[in-house]
């Protein structure tokens, strides 16, 4: 048999639709993000140190990235029970809910912002609410957490959803017949199986968390040191312009947002491998 | 597989509705009735508190002057010239990345070549890159301080703080979409039907058009869909690379910020509910798209 099982060479087109495709990757994207590492350049590295490491900087990165990971570990809890009420079970309007999960993908981030805040502050439907009860959401870091998880809410159920769907229901009968009760089942049979699409779930949110601006400005009142994230930061340095500066701090985020995007391209080739194995 | 939702996900195959009957009946693999009920009423509280409740609060805000602030608001000029802005940025950047998806689905999932899944998280970069960094990296390049600063100016061309920066902050924010949404759909239906076409003596652009397009419509449409929805919503990118010049570089996420910061909240409202209509009509159209997508896949197991 020849080696032509590759058959690269039989379809036409692949110079051309590589090399656009490499050519807008690189205008688009490439050059103009390698813009900010040379810009960076222009610092001394004692400079470039003193503007990450200042403390309003530094309180930023632990308000961004504190605000983030709880935000995504609320959607981790109720993303999954969502997926799983979505799949397994069947109510009134469950199509309408179904659709409504990816609103925060569908509003604009203004629209979120300026929403959330009307609804939590000490005037709004549900912030009179709580202000009753003493507890302070809009302009307070509550409601950065509050917008956050507005923000992640879609990609936990989404990931979980399609894995919850694929299971077997082989398993669980099997295990339901060696006496095992619902949680243990739960515990033991199906979280393992969608595990790795939980943990995927919670880092996309988690990523997206962290680059939020949009939604988080309106409610979160951007006292320095208190309630200001670095996407903030990066806005003021520019409106004052210090571009050096504020393209310092963008650096230290990108390399984590890239750091964070190989991970999860990491575990989902983890995932997918792990799929095939079991096949 | 991205971050973004994905068709391919969204289809149940008819497998699996068979075996989701089969569970819900049995007792031993369903919950106890309290139980259940307690589950659903959560995911209830939990999407009213995030979703239904801020949702409901845009248009009762909006409209809570009556209905002649709210048609004056979304009808004077700076907002009509923030729709016309919000129209021009999408009807540019949905184009260009439609073109570049399909380019980019064809290279990938038709051939072999090295530093291919290299090549996929590079496409997936602009999904990690937070808005306010995508629009800080254009203001760097076509900024007055930046690279091209000077030689723009000596010709007379803006771009910063101008529509040519709004639309490029719209192109790399939705730049993934299209192209995320194609590779695993071109992967998955593989290159017979091509190379059976090229056999038959077609051109390449051709089977394009004939072949390869029809096959992946709904895919392609979910793909728009979404990128549109997106450029249309984008507020951190054009923010920085608007320069907030009220009837000529605002777009409607802009317009809505600039009333709001105005304490006009009737007027931002009014404006935000067409953005919130803009996104109930996205969903409603991406549930017509997947309820036909896994119509055709049904089909198409039956034939």
């Amino acid at each position: 048999m020849k080696k032509s099982v590759k058959t690269n060479n039989i379809l036409p087109g692949f110079n051309l639709s590589l090399g656009y495709t490499l050519l807008y990757l690189s205008l688009i994207v490439l050059i103009p993000l390698s813009a900010a590492f040379i810009k960076t350049t222009e610092l001394s590295l004692h400079e470039f140190w003193a503007v990450v490491s200042a403390p309003r900087v530094v309180a930023s990165y632990k308000l961004t990235f504190g605000a983030s990971l709880i935000g995504a570990l609320i959607n981790a809890v109720f993303g999954l029970i969502t997926a799983w009420v979505l799949v397994r079970y069947t109510f009134p309007g469950k199509k309408i809910i179904d659709a409504l999960v990816d609103l925060p993908f569908a509003l604009p981030t203004a629209v979120a912002g300026i929403a959330l805040t009307a609804v939590y502050a000490s005037n709004g439907w549900i912030g009179s609410f709580l202000e009753s009860y003493g507890i302070k959401v809009a302009f307070t870091p509550l409601g950065i957490i509050v917008a956050l998880t507005f923000i992640g809410l879609p990609f936990v159920v989404r990931t979980v959803q399609p894995v919850l769907q694929d299971l077997e229901a082989e398993t669980e009968e099997a295990a339901a017949s060696l006496g095992a009760n619902r949680w243990q089942t739960f515990v033991k049979i199906i979280l393992p199986a969608i595990w790795p699409a939980l943990l995927t779930g919670f880092a996309l949110a988690f990523a997206r968390a962290i680059g939020e601006y949009g939604s988080v400005i309106f409610i979160a009142g951007n006292v320095p040191m208190v309630s200001e994230i670095t996407p903030l930061i990066i806005i003021t340095k520019l409106e004052q312009y210090e571009y050096a500066s504020a393209t310092a701090i963008a650096v230290v985020m990108l390399v984590i947002s890239f750091l964070l995007l190989f991970a999860i391209n990491g575990l989902q080739w983890w995932v997918s491998r792990r799929a095939t194995i079991s096949r | 597989m991205s971050i973004s939702p994905s068709i391919t996900t969204a289809i149940p195959s008819s497998q699996y509705s068979n075996y989701q009957a089969k569970v819900a009946r049995s007792r031993a693999t369903s919950e106890p009735f309290l139980i259940r009920w307690l589950l659903i009423a959560t995911v209830l509280g939990f999407l009213s508190l995030f979703l239904i409740v801020p949702l409901a609060a845009v248009f009762t805000e909006a409209l809570r002057k009556g209905f002649a602030v709210y048609l004056a608001a979304i009808t004077e000029p700076d907002a009509l010239s923030s729709i016309k802005l919000t129209f021009i940025a999408a009807l540019i950047a949905v184009p260009l990345n439609l073109v570049f998806g399909i380019a980019a689905a064809w290279a990938i999932a038709k051939f072999d070549f090295r530093g291919k899944s290299i090549l996929i998280t590079l496409i997936d970069l602009p999904f990690a890159v937070s808005p306010v960094i995508a629009g800080l990296i254009y203001v760097l390049i076509f900024g007055l301080q930046g690279w091209f600063g000077s030689t723009l100016l000596d010709n007379d061309i803006k771009v910063i703080f101008a529509i040519p920066g709004i639309v490029l902050a719209s192109v790399f924010v939705t730049f993934p979409f299209v192209a995320r949404e194609l590779i695993p759909l071109m992967q998955a239906q593989g290159k017979d039907e091509e190379e059976a076409g090229l056999v038959l003596g077609a051109t390449g652009w051709q089977i394009l058009w004939r072949i390869t397009l029809p096959n992946v419509k709904w895919g392609l449409l979910y793909g728009v869909i979404l990128t549109n929805a997106r450029a249309m919503g984008e507020f951190g990118a054009v923010s920085v690379v608007s320069g907030h010049i009220r009837g000529l570089t605002n777009t409607l996420p802009l317009h809505v910020e600039i009333l709001y910061n105005e304490y006009n909240y009737a007027a931002a409202f009014a404006v935000a509910s067409l953005l919130a209509l803009l996104a109930l009509l996205t969903l409603v159209l991406k549930s017509f798209v997947e309820w036909k997508a896994a119509r055709d896949a049904r089909l198409n197991e039956l034939a």
